[in-house]
């Protein structure tokens, strides 16, 4: 088999792609759910409703969609540029560091503080950390050449054994009972709820506003033309007068500043305070997301939800039929690679020898 | 008395929409020279690519020596007796002649090598056919012509009986091509046969037997070499009459715009060493040489993508700055080397790679925000103006045809934003830095870039024009210097230069010259008692 390249690639193609790719998907799991030892038609029933399917449903759905649709902005502008930063994870858990380092109830009482100019902030605070956290594998890739990949990933671990660290010392709760969490944020400063009765919280709104902001940024600004132009080809990039190190430097905060707005904005909406098992990976969920979307910041918020939809209706899917939740992450890795594939294929045409 | 050794059959190839190759038949003689020529986009590659089983034809058969050829299989062509001289070489420079002749040529588990056998056949190939190489020498070492020997005897020690060369001699001096002539010449005489792929008209009367002419994926022409004449051929290529360009003086010299003083660049082997030289208005100083030695370090000095290490490059009297928007924004047109590596961005469209230079400046954005109605409008007026053809200023520049790209930052760089029909101020670009401009263009794009830099000097510009095609640097330049191993010689007036003495400063002939009188001079300065008045 060998690939040719098209010489042009129709519109509705690259529209049914996705949904060609989601709907192959399904069929290569229903296997997986037949081994589990359950009807498919049901199986897949149950998750939808699960993920959709009641007000309920679909609350719980947005709740967990909001922090990756941060991650995913964040792996959307730092792919565009041809940054691969995979340390989302660790950007997000020391943005939430800081906004309960700023936002906290130290020894009983917060900051003095109006709770307004607080709540500025500790968002300032979070983005801050998160983008000073991927300043330093930018500037290693771009005056060394040292791969970010390696640098973003490993930060990670030693980002969660410094959060491990302090939630068991300066910042542990003593009124936690032993457990290794962090004081509780003031209550001024929590996100108020979306829907009353259930757990979706502003911070939907937050993930939108970000989402549309970054289109406009991308499509409107100059800023933007220099991110897609060294993501393009830093060569010509360069040659047309792009200053490639600042772009890349720029981008670098950009995207750990809005990882490190997922962790503040989990804490302030939802948990409260800080804990070791806040994410159950969701950066690296956002690289997933900013895949699916195809790096496009509008897409990533409908990525976000439709993963976010899979992961909660696969929770109560094994609930009711036993189907283990894994199902869940083998449907969203399946349709990543799905995708990637359709999308080859609009570009390129199969020949079979 | 003539045998048929290879018989192309009515081979068709379709990608997508594009014909490649419609219907053609060729056949190819035993002791015979078969020129293909055609411009870029006719169809050869796409031929010889068949023929050497890199593609499948869609229809069409290939006979060697009297044998079906299986489609699709580059092993089988091989052991057919089909050779391959790419016009990019694939050889290792950190590994001898004859460990890449012998390379992928053994079983993987023969427990030894037989380096004495190899040897020893290698250099009876050599003589056979008057190759003269050291077995023993590093590819690294050797000079193109010689890595070109290299490459034609790795297909001969492999028994190749039909050899396709592809655009052999691209990267030779006009001497190293009298030497590859002389080669065939002997190959054909023990009656190998060989396909000879070339745009180039006087080389191909010069070395064919018989010329093939493709065009839009159809042959449109077979004839003997000694029939047909330059004219003739040009006509079959480009389906209509074209005039060669005429050099023409330049109008009004003017004053010095640019000015290198003893300029070194650091960077590896292209370097640039010491050079000086002096760009007027409304000249055109054209520098020839072997591409590699040093014309690219010169370039992309003048474009703002490299520093100089030692030296001062003054622009209208200041130190000349090292930022390309600066440079832009000062009235330095650039055109580089790879229009698709360097000079376009291929995945954004056509209208943002129009003011991709530019788009700092006020007309295009405000508080960094895109203008980009500005912006569209003046993608528009480059693409009516310099008449790029595609599928309009939204579709990706990747899109276009080569010469459409040429012409697309041709336009660019020569079209001043604040350019109005009505006057003509701000309309010329005070210095032009073209880097093989017209570099795989086919004949027409040549003669419409080649026409936009003699009217832009006309009218006032400085040009710097690089190129590795003599006839391009004869014809545009007015005065002409040659580059060799990063020594920039003295720019005389192109009319003192015989193509001989170019050729010779091109080998580096008058610089070892130099050496052994131990002076450090300028290459050119000696070539004169060099050469015979």
């Amino acid at each position: 088999m060998r690939l040719e390249k098209r010489s042009q690639s129709s519109t509705l193609a690259l529209a049914l792609a996705p949904v060609g790719a989601v709907i192959f998907t399904l069929i290569v799991c229903s296997l997986l759910v037949l081994w589990a030892g359950a009807p498919v038609g049901q199986a897949y029933a149950l998750l939808l409703k699960g993920g959709f399917g009641s007000v309920f449903a679909l609350s719980e759905t947005l709740t967990r969609a909001i922090p990756l649709m941060l991650t995913g902005l964040a792996a959307t502008v730092a792919f565009k540029a041809r940054l691969f930063n995979i340390g989302a994870e660790g950007q997000l858990y020391v943005g939430a560091l800081a906004a309960v380092a700023v936002g906290g109830l130290h020894d009983g009482t917060g900051w003095a503080l109006p709770p307004a100019l607080l709540f500025v902030l500790m968002m300032l605070a979070a983005a801050l950390a998160g983008a000073l956290l991927l300043l330093g594998p930018a500037l290693m890739k771009a005056r060394l050449g040292v791969d970010e990949v390696v640098t973003t990933l490993l930060l990670n671990f030693i980002v969660l054994l410094f959060v491990s660290m302090m939630l068991d010392g300066p910042m542990k709760d003593p009124l936690a009972m032993g457990w290794p969490q962090s004081v509780a944020l003031l209550d001024d400063l929590t996100l108020g709820k979306l829907i009353a009765q259930t757990r979706v919280h502003t911070g939907l709104l937050w993930g939108g506003a970000l989402a549309v902001g970054l289109w406009a940024l991308m499509k409107f600004t100059v800023l933007g033309f220099n991110i897609r132009a060294v993501g393009a080809n830093a060569r010509a990039a360069a040659f047309a007068g792009v200053p490639v190190t600042r772009t890349v430097v720029l981008v670098a905060m950009l995207s750990g500043a809005l990882a490190g707005l997922a962790g503040a904005i989990e804490v302030a909406g939802r948990t409260g305070y800080l804990t070791l098992d806040m994410s159950p990976g969701y950066g690296y969920t956002g690289i997933v997301i900013a895949m699916l979307a195809g790096l496009h910041p509008l897409g990533a918020v409908a990525a976000s939800i439709f993963v976010a939809g899979v992961l909660v209706g696969a929770d109560s899917m094994s609930r009711v039929i036993g189907v283990p939740t894994y199902i869940a992450d083998v449907i969203v890795a399946a349709s990543l690679i799905s995708v990637l594939v359709a999308t080859l294929l609009t570009q390129y045409r199969a020949r079979w020898k | 008395m003539t045998t048929t050794v290879l018989k192309l059959a009515n081979i068709s190839k379709r990608f997508g929409t594009l014909l490649a190759n419609d219907d053609i038949s060729l056949q190819l003689q035993a002791g015979e020279v078969l020129a293909l020529l055609g411009e870029n986009g006719a169809g050869k590659s796409t031929l010889v690519s068949i023929l050497f089983g890199h593609y499948t034809a869609d229809s069409g058969h290939i006979e060697a020596f009297g044998h079906a050829l299986p489609p699709g299989d580059p092993k089988a062509a091989l052991a057919a007796g089909i050779g391959m001289v790419h016009q990019h070489f694939t050889l290792a420079d950190n590994l001898s002649v004859l460990d890449n002749v012998m390379m992928g040529s053994e079983a993987l588990w023969q427990p030894f090598t037989r380096r004495r056998e190899a040897r020893a056949k290698l250099l009876a190939v050599a003589k056979q056919f008057g190759l003269g190489v050291d077995p023993g020498a590093k590819i690294g070492g050797l000079s193109v012509g010689e890595r070109q020997r290299v490459e034609i005897l790795k297909a001969l020690y492999r028994g190749a009986r039909i050899l396709i060369l592809d655009e052999p001699t691209a990267v030779l001096t006009p001497q190293e091509s009298e030497a590859l002539f002389d080669v065939l010449e002997q190959m054909v005489k023990q009656g190998l046969s060989i396909i000879f792929i070339s745009h180039k008209l006087g080389e191909v009367l010069r070395v064919s037997h018989r010329v093939a002419v493709l065009r839009g994926g159809k042959l449109v022409a077979e004839a003997a070499a000694k029939d047909t004449t330059q004219g003739q051929l040009a006509q079959w290529m480009v389906g209509h009459a074209i005039s060669a360009p005429q050099r023409r003086p330049a109008p009004n010299v003017g004053v010095s715009v640019c000015e290198l003083h003893a300029v070194s660049t650091a960077h590896g082997r292209d370097r640039l060493n010491k050079a000086s030289l002096a760009l007027h208005a409304g000249e055109i100083v054209a520098i020839a040489g072997v591409s590699g030695n040093g014309q690219a370090a010169l370039a992309e000095l003048l474009c703002g993508m490299r520093h100089a290490t030692e030296g001062r490059v003054q622009f209208m009297g200041q130190p000349m700055p090292n930022d390309p928007a600066q440079l832009t924004a000062m009235g330095i047109a650039r055109i580089p080397e790879d229009r698709h590596a360097v000079g376009l961005i291929g995945d954004l469209p056509v209208w943002e790679n129009a003011v991709s230079e530019r788009l700092c400046s006020p007309v295009f954005s405000r508080y960094s925000w895109v203008r980009r109605r500005a912006a569209r409008d003046y993608a528009e007026r480059v693409i009516k103006a310099f008449d790029v053809r595609g599928s309009g200023a939204a579709s990706p520049a990747r899109s276009l045809s080569g010469g459409n790209m040429q012409k697309l930052i041709l336009g660019r760089a020569l079209l001043h934003p604040g350019h109005d029909d009505g006057t003509t101020t701000h309309t010329v670009p005070r210095l032009i830095i073209a880097h093989q401009p017209t570099w795989g263009l086919d004949i027409g794009a040549v003669e419409y870039v080649q026409g936009q830099l003699i009217a832009a000097r006309d009218a006032g510009a400085a040009v710097l024009l690089i190129s590795d095609d003599l006839d391009e640097v004869l014809t545009l330049g007015d005065r002409v210097a040659v580059m060799h191993a990063g020594h920039l010689g003295t720019a005389r007036p192109a009319l003192d230069w015989s193509r001989e003495a170019i050729g010779l400063a091109m080998a580096g002939v008058a610089a070892e010259h130099d050496d052994q009188h131990g002076v450090r001079t300028h290459p050119a300065r000696t070539l004169d008692e060099a050469l015979p008045a």
